[in-house]
């Protein structure tokens, strides 16, 4: 034990002396554990608040009854189950419009509602009588009573006019849900005597099979894992997940290079103590004590960082998701113990994993034999044959998932093919090239500077590789986001039609605002609008009004349509589908849709496919006229205007004034335009940051497999020194080597990184939302992110080489004599 | 007479509101003792009329239906069963239609064997028709679990009827005849319970003869033997100071009925009740000085001591027996949890009945 501690301080020394090397291999460890765990921090929050949704009084994680065509069904449809012995509860579902703002309306029936349904927000003993007993209660997690300004006990109006039981939170309900008895729920929604679904509880008996009783009035739906929430957040998470399995990676090259130099450096360390007494086994236990001391010590800080990381990026994340998908994370952080487990186990793993080849080499080393120099170049060739046969598999895999990959995570695949291969595939690449350079050099100063350059490169090849993943995400990343954002702005100008959008508290201030503006003069026309929502193959579709006016005729965008679409879609037999929707549902122009309507089923032609980014839901626009004549409870209260520009102002403010109208309520299309933007812009603020993170961290695995080689290279230089050539024409050669060989990764990294692009938009972008959108490139945005590559490299590079120009000629001389 | 008697059932029937909502609470019980403003008074007098008294009283507070019975298999091996449905009404006033209405339903069924003890609980709310009663022709339901007459039910008799329920692991259905009149408690179905006014509307069917099937764990045997029916409904059934009692309904091998509990109260004051109801019909009411009630041996029931087995004396009678229980375990783990189970006796008297302990 005595032994094994001076073993350890001895070993320990070797830090003191080489602290820029303790640090690097600090920075990866805590790299490598930081952005991973951030990442889980945040994936693992989102999936609680997706679960909980899903849990809500029932929801998918319960077997169900449903309609077959989704629509509610009578309520004595319940009490027969219920006598013929089925644990069924009645659960009735809409959405209500609250002063403008829609909300999911839930009406539950708390007697018979089964108790197992997972982490489902419960009601208390006493609870319970004040909820179902008249006035009974509106059950509101707590963010819902801010969005609605208003306080515990309020009873809100909905656009009917019909008053909400008082508001009551209850903690654990999900956000944007308003919970009420189902009676209740009936009275607000007009659905007397309708139910949306029943849930199935815990079978008290053997009841009797569904057919006998209710015919095929009802289908059963089993309970789901996946919620719809985590279906389409997939894509989302799988994104954070694979930034963070990237910094995980380049944060191990790091330490695999720290690691490598210091077991190098401390060879001959190593053969004295062996040679003093100290046994093999005593010798590697303590080297492996020694990294795993120092990974808990790193994996510690690293999930600091990681705690900080994910509590900056989540007011982001939480945005994106609810802008993306409708999907509602808490904006607080909680962490179960679980993750810091798992954080340090991953720190560890990491580090033994990194550490694996110099520890082997340890548990090998003969006791007497001298201590050789690295032999990279010896084994260079082999390998390099290896690792380019390794690249071509897995091109051949990526081909593969192009071919015949359906799923998101077959794109995502693709992907993560690709940039591997490439990653293998690039020291080969590099090499044909600097051997292209040998063979035109002329002199032996240019003739070394490329042998040299090559012998260099299994060195610096996982710091490359890392420079070119963070590189090449970061242009495909960039030019998907800037496609997007150039799309969706121009989209935007043809979407907002009208001048000023009204949104009213409910119909008769709807009627009373209409009336006004009949008398104004500069109201040049009133846009009728309205949205309904329905269930088509049991999913949840919006329905939009289109008011008949030239002005959207012009300008509304529609990316395919049929001749003379705009007038088949007047009478009320036709409609326009979302892009996403038509990919979901199969549908193309030409083909004809069934809804179902509160009064019987709706046929519509689909006459045009128009673009609807952003949305989470699929959409179908139709008359609005036609969409009141179906859906008679849709609230009238959305208006546009057509004002010219000058007179906006006025009547914005005459319009607050008259009315009491808020700034949400009503607002110019200028505002709207920007809030949309500044909404989208905040969707890709977690992108950005993450895209910042990864290609800081490869910048570091630069910087460290730079000073890692500055060091073994002495023996190189030396000579090179000795027959003359100065210290400063050395670091001009030496920075030169290095930034032409980043200038080469970096371009290596452009058409990669356009070809991630691609992937994104025409693959990635239309499994996980379902709009594609055309391919631009952005020469100036590539150009910029290449110097900024070099740059990078410059300052990685800068220190070794300002190191070797002033080292001392006495340092270049042990070279001599030392045995290096 | 047992005023008294109507505050075993009240208790379970008062806690069917908290009950539902999945928690037992001592409070719940003193809920019951608040005052009846609102509801029906339950005041001497009244002239029973059947079959209108079969059907429900919404104006009143609390109402039961209740049935025990004792059985045997083809093998002769003896087992119990219960049917019990409860109406709680949530406030006073008007029945509000549909959703809002505000009875509020509750149901045990039980069955009971030396070897095993199933129960099971349903609630419902009131107004959707998932459960009720119906005086003419008689049905009580709640979800698939009933009690039915049919055209040719005697409303004098309340018989014949059927009577069916099921839980996860039994199930049972047997029909019930009975040749003799329902029997009115108390003073012509006016049941005094306490000084203090409190009383209930009460009668009781003791005379059915049942046979059918049970099933426990998918294995169906043929039953018969006799079973026991209370009717009560009231408004302020229980005194604050009451904490529990225990009850015991028995038949005499002669063919008489013997109904008795003792009340238990916080000052260790125990009331015993008892009912004397001759084979012909007649009732007579004991009095408690004339009753002793006297536990001989407690089993330990989920974590309680219980007096599952007593020694009874009504020296006015020529009584005394002791009683022991079928199955000791006989534990209604429901929201508002109690021992009841099937018991004989053996002594001066020889036969079989049903023992309920509450508030242990």
């Amino acid at each position: 034990m005595r032994r094994g501690l001076w073993v350890l301080a001895v070993l320990l020394s070797h830090w003191r002396r080489h602290r820029m090397q303790f640090a690097t291999l600090l920075i990866g460890l805590i790299a490598a554990t930081a952005l991973w765990s951030g990442v889980q921090a945040i994936n693992q929050q989102a999936r609680t608040a997706y679960d909980r949704a899903a849990a809500t009084f029932g929801g998918v994680r319960t077997a169900t009854l449903v309609a077959p065509n989704a629509a509610t069904f009578p309520q004595n449809l319940f009490i027969k189950l219920r006598r013929a012995g089925w644990p069924v509860s009645p659960v009735l579902e809409g959405r209500v419009q609250i002063n403008g703002r829609s909300m999911r309306l839930l009406g539950i029936e708390p007697v018979t509602l089964p108790a197992d349904v997972g982490n489902a927000p419960r009601l208390g003993a006493g609870d319970l009588s004040r909820f179902v007993a008249a006035p009974g209660q509106t059950l509101v997690a707590r963010e819902t009573l801010g969005d609605l300004h208003q306080d515990e006990g309020a009873m809100p109006s909905i656009s009917s006019g019909a008053k909400l039981p008082p508001l009551h939170v209850l903690p654990q309900l999900v956000p944007e849900v308003l919970v009420v008895d189902i009676g209740v729920a009936q009275r607000l929604l007009n659905k007397p005597d309708q139910v949306s679904r029943l849930l199935i509880g815990t079978a008290k008996g053997k009841p009797a099979p569904l057919q006998s009783v209710v015919g095929d009035q009802l289908r059963r739906v089993e309970p789901s894992d996946e919620t719809e929430l985590e279906r389409l957040t997939d894509s989302f998470h799988l994104n954070l997940t694979a930034f963070g399995l990237l910094s995980f990676f380049v944060g191990l090259f790091i330490v695999n290079s720290a690691v490598g130099l210091a077991f190098e450096q401390r060879l001959p360390m190593l053969r004295t103590l062996r040679a003093c007494g100290a046994s093999a086994r005593l010798v590697n236990s303590v080297l492996v004590l020694e990294l795993v001391a120092l990974a808990l010590v790193a994996g510690l800080i690293g999930l600091v960082c990681g705690y900080v990381i994910a509590a900056a990026l989540l007011p982001d994340v939480a945005a994106s998701l609810r802008g993306l998908y409708g999907a509602q994370i808490p904006g607080q952080l909680t962490l179960r113990p679980e993750w810091w487990l798992a954080g340090i186990g991953i720190s560890v793993a990491g580090a033994i994993v990194a550490a694996a080849t110099s520890l082997i080499k340890a548990v090998r080393m003969p006791v007497l034999a001298t201590a050789q120099p690295r032999a990279w170049q010896q084994r260079q060739r082999r390998w390099l044959v290896l690792q380019s046969l390794a690249a071509c598999a897995v091109f051949a895999v990526a081909l593969l998932l192009l071919q015949y990959g359906q799923s998101l995570i077959a794109g995502f695949g693709l992907l993560a093919a690709l940039m591997l291969g490439a990653a293998l595939i690039l020291p080969a690449i590099l090499e044909i090239l600097l051997l292209a350079g040998q063979r035109l050099a002329r002199g032996p100063l240019a003739l070394w500077f490329w042998a040299d350059s090559r012998q260099q490169l299994s060195g610096l090849s996982l710091a490359l590789m890392a420079l070119l993943l963070a590189l090449s995400v970061n242009v495909g990343v960039s030019t998907m986001v800037e496609t997007f954002s150039r799309t969706f702005v121009g989209w935007l100008d043809g979407r907002l039609a009208a001048d000023v959008y009204i949104s009213a508290a409910d119909n008769a201030q709807a009627i009373a605002v209409r009336n006004w503006l009949k008398d104004r003069s500069e109201v040049q026309a009133i846009l009728s609008g309205g949205r309904a929502e329905t269930l088509v193959e049991g999913q949840p579709v919006e329905l939009l009004g289109l008011p008949d006016h030239p002005l959207y005729r012009e300008r509304w965008p529609l990316l395919e349509s049929a001749p003379r679409a705009w007038e088949q879609l007047v009478p009320g037999n036709a409609a326009f589908i979302s892009e996403q929707l038509s990919r979901r549902l199969n549908v193309r122009v030409g083909d004809v849709i069934e809804l179902p309507a509160p009064e019987g089923t709706w046929e519509l032609d689909i006459v045009g496919i128009y673009a609807d980014y952003g949305n989470p839901k699929g959409q179908l626009a139709v008359n609005v006229a036609a969409l009141i004549r179906h859906f008679p409870q849709t609230p009238q209260t959305r208006i546009g205007l057509i004002v010219p520009r000058d007179k906006i102002p006025g009547l914005i403010a005459a319009l607050q004034k008259q009315f009491a109208l808020d700034d949400r309520a009503v607002a110019d299309q200028a505002t709207v335009k920007a809030e949309s933007i500044r909404i989208f812009n905040r969707t890709f603020a977690v992108t950005s940051a993450l895209n910042a993170f990864t290609l800081g961290v490869a910048g570091i695995a630069l910087l460290t497999s730079l000073l890692t080689l500055a060091n073994s290279r002495l023996p190189q230089l030396a000579p090179l020194w000795a027959i003359g050539v100065t210290r400063p024409r050395l670091a001009a050669i030496e920075l030169t080597k290095t930034l032409s060989v980043a200038l080469f990764t970096s371009l290596l990294a452009v058409p990669l990184g356009l070809l991630v692009a691609w992937c994104l938009i025409a693959i990635v972008n239309v499994k996980a939302f379902g709009w594609r959108l055309p391919f631009h490139v952005f020469p100036l945005q590539l150009a910029e992110l290449v110097a900024v590559a070099l740059v990078a490299s410059l300052c990685a590079a800068l220190l070794p080489v300002l190191r070797l120009a002033r080292m001392q000629p006495a340092s270049l001389v042990k070279v001599f004599a030392n045995e290096r | 007479m047992s005023a008294d008697k109507l505050s075993r059932r009240a208790f379970a029937g008062g806690i069917a509101a908290l009950a539902f909502a999945r928690r037992a609470s001592a409070q719940g019980y003193a809920g019951l003792g608040e005052s009846a403003d609102g509801f029906a008074k339950v005041t001497p007098g009244k002239t029973f009329s059947f079959p209108g008294d079969h059907g429900p009283h919404p104006d009143f507070r609390i109402e039961w239906w209740y049935l025990t019975a004792n059985l045997v298999d083809g093998n002769g091996a003896a087992c119990g069963l219960q049917w019990t449905l409860f109406r709680q009404a949530a406030k006073p006033g008007p029945q509000a239609e549909g959703w809002a209405n505000q009875q509020i339903w509750m149901a045990h069924a039980a069955v009971t064997r030396a070897d095993t003890h199933r129960f099971n609980e349903l609630f419902s709310r009131g107004g959707i028709g998932q459960a009720g009663v119906e005086a003419k022709p008689f049905v009580a339901w709640i979800d698939d679990r009933e009690m039915k007459g049919t055209e040719r039910t005697d409303d004098r008799t309340l018989a014949p009827v059927t009577l069916k329920a099921s839980g996860a692991d039994f199930s049972y259905a047997l029909t019930l005849d009975a040749d003799r009149a329902v029997v009115l408690q108390g003073d012509r179905g006016y049941s005094r319970k306490s000084e203090r006014g409190q009383a209930s509307y009460y009668y009781s069917q003791p005379f059915y003869r049942a046979r059918g099937t049970l099933t426990v764990d998918d294995i169906q045997v043929e039953v018969s033997g006799q079973a026991w029916m209370d009717r009560e409904w009231s408004s302020q059934p229980l005194d604050t100071d009451q904490t529990g009692w225990d009850w015991l309904s028995l038949h005499l091998a002669s063919g008489d009925k013997l109904m008795l509990y003792r009340l238990r109260q916080k000052d260790g004051h125990d009331h015993p009740f008892g009912n004397w109801i001759s084979a012909s019909g007649s009732t007579e009411m004991i009095a408690g000085s004339d009753i002793q009630m006297t536990p001989k041996a407690t089993a330990e029931v989920a974590g309680r001591k219980l007096p599952v087995e007593w020694q009874i004396a009504i020296p006015s009678r020529s009584l005394s027996i002791t009683c022991k229980p079928l199955n000791p375990g006989a534990w209604m783990g429901t929201g508002f949890s109690y021992w009841e189970g099937p018991i004989s006796f053996a002594g001066t008297h020889d036969g079989v009945g049903y023992l309920e302990l509450t508030g242990y």
